[in-house]
């Protein structure tokens, strides 16, 4: 797997396997405090795989969207801690790094179906969302740039809808947690406010009832049935000559000549 | 990452061909596309899935005598992980009605429809729960819910796209699910994007003849999954899931059913046996396999498991020799390489330069083409721009577009390409992007029928495991809704299969070996071992000094 493809004379990385070309820089990074000289430019993850770690924990989709690389570092002599996704970040020299794959968050269960648009089951579910003391330590650290201590201040004030749209490219990794003073599980409070969300304040698919109700009734039962069964050439046929919907239409108000498969 | 010095000083070749460049895209003349014939031609020597040389004939199993890639054939003919005839079968570990092997979009779905339908089920997942295919997905979900749609025009779309490859009663399913998946994922609570008056928001496609594709920002896979494993959380009393513990090998019964799997804990290095009623494979797609060398878009863990193991115990599979590469996939900077740079940059007229600086094909020629035509230039004429971290990489000239359709069109036409290498340091409407083609999508996988069953009684199988969906050509956005349709059939159906009583008899390998026996008997000699649940990224240098021959034995 992954050998380094056929033509010899050129060496070349494959897959997500890093290597070091003749005359490339490395720099000292300190993984826990241990020092390994790894190629520059690499990310925090390809660094380390490179100096010889096997995540297990600590990688997921290894592009930035699955939170399972929270990272946090220091640079040598600065105070100043910093916080980022070791797939997404890359190594400077003298970096002390180490990562926190997972960080205790308490998360309340409930029924969806109980839920309303009204914020009161926040507030019981998760009362501790009082005891923030708006240090802003959460919305530093988020690697994502989530404005974190603003949708728990809205919810606070039962602004579900805000809570919601501040809080959606939330990916869970938990940093926030990791440094709130107030002991508060930010992002669980924020997954239950975006369903809330989706289901009770956000307007329904109207056109979508109407849809299921005529799948439901087995509407299209016989004419998918007809299709898995046309000969190759009049299914070819009816491919091509199929209309197209223009570019411009808006949505819900064009129609098609042929409505007999609508 | 901002370009090196070393980069900048090729920049310049590029700069310094870009005004001649220009004036011939003003006066509408490109760089001529080849012919069928030199398509062809390129496409053997160069497209990994055309390359007869990069594939082989499978020796064993069901689907013996089919031509596939080479790394899929010794996934298909490896050996298990364990030794079938060691193993104490009567020590269960964990009961159930249904077992999920693989906890993303699709296993997720199962295991909530199960539940729903009054079943225990135990999620197995590699990784964390969620860390998948799915939630890397941005651009959409297909449906027909508008008025002026319906399934019938999905399921033309979707074959005709598939160049009729498809398997029929898979796009039926496919076409005529869609909306109800999209219902459900609403009632879940999911935040599409929506008019104010609750119309969905859809756009149209490559290959789309109605506006059909629905989103949630531009992270529609990460908001399905987050959604949809919360509710999970929700309903732990019927639903147990356990991490960092992949399954290694299905179990079978004395009769021939699928009756568990064997699951091991790759944080303490202990196996477990699982005894379940139905078993579901949703395991995804084998990007990770990183075919003749590839950087991939997938997940860390999609290694192609589900269908090694099907494999094993008898269960065929379609249409796997047809991979989706990218052509334009980042290859600088290091932390996006692999992910996708969309068409659109070279339909708006960026060209794809080499080393020189010299353009050396078409820009816009049929994804596979592109492809073979960019390993080509990089590989056999070795005119690829090598990075700091040694990666090949071919020019892709963005700030044509600034030149083109005036100041500012890079950042509205391209906006989230434009931040994402804004972060790194690079202006994409100033300096060109390193592209490389990518390994996307595994178009083929285990065989099932609609109801996403395998010809084996008590295992069903759905999303990318699976083939048939799609063809050979997948069409955006169907398969997020390939991963709800069938990952609720196969939940739905695996309930309904408990429900009509299944007894099972004595738990057995006897199916490993009897496989491991094939494999000895073809004349396979050390076969590798599989599933190889992560990939082994150590360096050359690392591997050496891990002293394959000197230890004595294993730390
Ligand atoms: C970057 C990217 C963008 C995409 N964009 C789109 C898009 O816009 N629209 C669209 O429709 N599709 C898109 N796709 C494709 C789509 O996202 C996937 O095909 C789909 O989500 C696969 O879902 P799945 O549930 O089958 O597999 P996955 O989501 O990959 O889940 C499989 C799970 O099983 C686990 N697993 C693997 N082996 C084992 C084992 N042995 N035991 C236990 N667990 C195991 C994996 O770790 C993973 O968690 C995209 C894909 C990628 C990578
Ligand atoms: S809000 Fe919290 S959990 Fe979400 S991405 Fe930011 S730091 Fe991570
Ligand atoms: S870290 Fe905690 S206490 Fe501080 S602002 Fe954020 S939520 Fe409030
Ligand atoms: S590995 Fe998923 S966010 Fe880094």
């Amino acid at each position: 797997m992954c050998e380094i493809t056929k033509q010899p004379e050129i060496k070349v990385a494959t897959g997500d396997r890093a290597i070091l070309p003749e005359g490339a820089k490395t720099i000292p990074i300190f993984v826990m405090g241990k020092k390994y000289d790894v190629p520059e430019t690499l990310t925090i993850m390809k660094a380390m795989e490179f100096a010889g770690f096997k995540f297990l924990r600590g990688a997921g989709c290894r592009g930035g969207i699955c939170g399972a690389c929270p990272t946090v570092f220091r640079m040598a002599g600065d105070y100043k801690l910093h916080f980022g996704l070791a797939c997404q970040t890359v190594v400077e020299a003298n970096m002390y790094l180490a990562q926190i794959p997972f960080f205790p968050a308490n998360r309340a269960s409930y029924n969806i179906e109980e839920m309303s648009a009204a914020a009161d089951a926040i507030h019981a579910l998760y009362p501790e969302i009082f005891r923030c003391v708006a240090c802003n330590l959460c919305t530093k650290a988020c690697p994502m740039e989530v404005k974190v201590m603003d949708y728990i201040a809205a919810l606070k004030q039962g602004q579900i809808d805000k809570a919601a749209r501040i809080s959606f490219d939330c990916i869970q990794c938990g940093l926030c947690a990791s440094r709130c003073m107030g002991e508060i599980p930010q992002y669980h409070v924020a997954q239950l406010a975006r369903r809330i969300f989706g289901k009770f304040i956000q307007p329904r698919f109207e056109h979508l009832v109407s849809r299921v109700k005529e799948i439901e009734s087995g509407k299209y039962d016989q004419m998918l049935d007809e299709l898995t069964k046309m000969d190759h050439e009049t299914l070819k046929k009816k491919y091509v000559e199929r209309e197209r919907e223009p570019d411009l239409s808006s949505l819900g108000a064009w129609k098609p000549k042929e409505t007999q498969y609508l | 990452m901002a370009y090196t010095p070393e980069l900048r000083e090729l920049i310049k070749k590029v700069e310094a061909t870009r005004p001649a460049r220009l004036e011939r895209a003003r006066r509408g003349e490109n760089y001529p596309a080849l012919t069928m014939d030199e398509r062809e031609e390129v496409l053997s020597k160069f497209h990994p899935d055309y390359q007869k040389d990069a594939k082989r004939i499978v020796r064993v199993g069901p689907n013996k005598g089919d031509s596939l890639q080479d790394q899929v054939v010794g996934l298909l003919e490896s050996k298990s992980i364990i030794r079938p005839d060691k193993v104490n079968l009567n020590t269960i570990n964990h009961e159930t009605d249904v077992l999920v092997i693989g906890g993303g979009g699709a296993g997720t779905s199962a295991a909530l429809m199960a539940e729903a339908a009054g079943c225990k089920v135990i999620i197995a997942n590699k990784l964390r729960h969620g860390d998948s295919n799915t939630i890397m997905a941005e651009g959409g979900i297909q449906g027909a819910t508008q008025e002026g749609d319906s399934p019938y025009y999905h399921y033309l779309d979707t074959i005709g796209g598939g160049h009729f490859t498809n398997q029929p009663d898979l796009v039926a399913a496919l076409a005529k699910d869609a909306p109800l998946s999209i219902a459900w994922l609403e009632s879940l609570g999911m935040m599409f994007l929506k008019q104010d008056d609750g119309r969905a928001v859809t756009r149209h496609f490559g290959g789309s003849s109605r506006k059909r594709m629905h989103s949630a920002g531009d992270m529609t896979g990460a908001e399905i999954m987050r959604v949809v494993r919360d509710e999970v959380r929700n309903r732990g009393n019927n639903i147990t899931v356990l991490e960092f513990s992949p399954a290694v090998e299905l179990l079978l019964d004395e009769d021939g059913k699928c009756a568990g799997a064997i699951l091991f804990n790759m944080e303490t290095r202990e196996y477990s046996i699982v005894k379940a009623k139905a078993v579901v494979i949703s395991t995804g797609g084998f990007g990770r396999l990183h075919i003749k060398g590839f950087a991939t878009t997938n997940h860390y863990g999609a290694t192609m498991d589900g269908v090694v193991m099907a494999y094993r115990a008898g269960v065929a599979n379609k249409l796997l020799a047809s991979t989706q590469y990218h052509p334009t996939g980042v290859a600088y900077p290091e932390q996006n390489v692999g992910l996708l740079i969309t068409e659109k940059v070279r339909g708006l007229g960026a060209h794809v330069l080499n080393i020189k600086g010299e353009q050396f094909c078409f820009p816009l020629e049929p994804r596979d083409v592109e492809s073979a035509e960019l390993i080509q230039e990089a590989m056999a004429k070795g005119l690829g721009i090598i990075t700091p971290t040694g990666r090949v990489g071919l020019w892709l000239d963005s700030p044509m577009i600034e030149e083109l359709h005036g100041p500012g069109s890079v950042r509205k036409e391209l906006p989230a390409k434009f931040i994402q290498f804004e972060r790194h340091g690079i202006d994409i409407s100033k300096d060109p992007m390193l592209v490389y083609p990518t390994l996307h999508y595994q178009n083929g996988g285990i065989c099932v029928n609609g109801n996403s069953e395998t010809i084996l009684p008590g295992l069903y199988a759905a999303g990318e495991a699976i083939g048939g969906v799609h063809g050979e050509n997948r069409l955006m956005g169907n398969s997020l809704q390939d991963i709800i349709t069938f990952g609720r059939r196969a939940g739905k159906n695996a309930a309904a299969y408990i429900k009509g009583g299944v007894e099972l008899k004595k738990l057995t390998l006897d199916h490993v070996v009897k496989f491991e026996k094939e494999l000895a008997e073809a004349g396979i000699e050390n076969p590798q071992i599989a599933p190889i649940l992560l990939p082994d990224y150590s360096t050359d240098e690392v591997a050496a000094n891990r002293w394959p021959e000197a230890v004595t034995e294993k730390v």
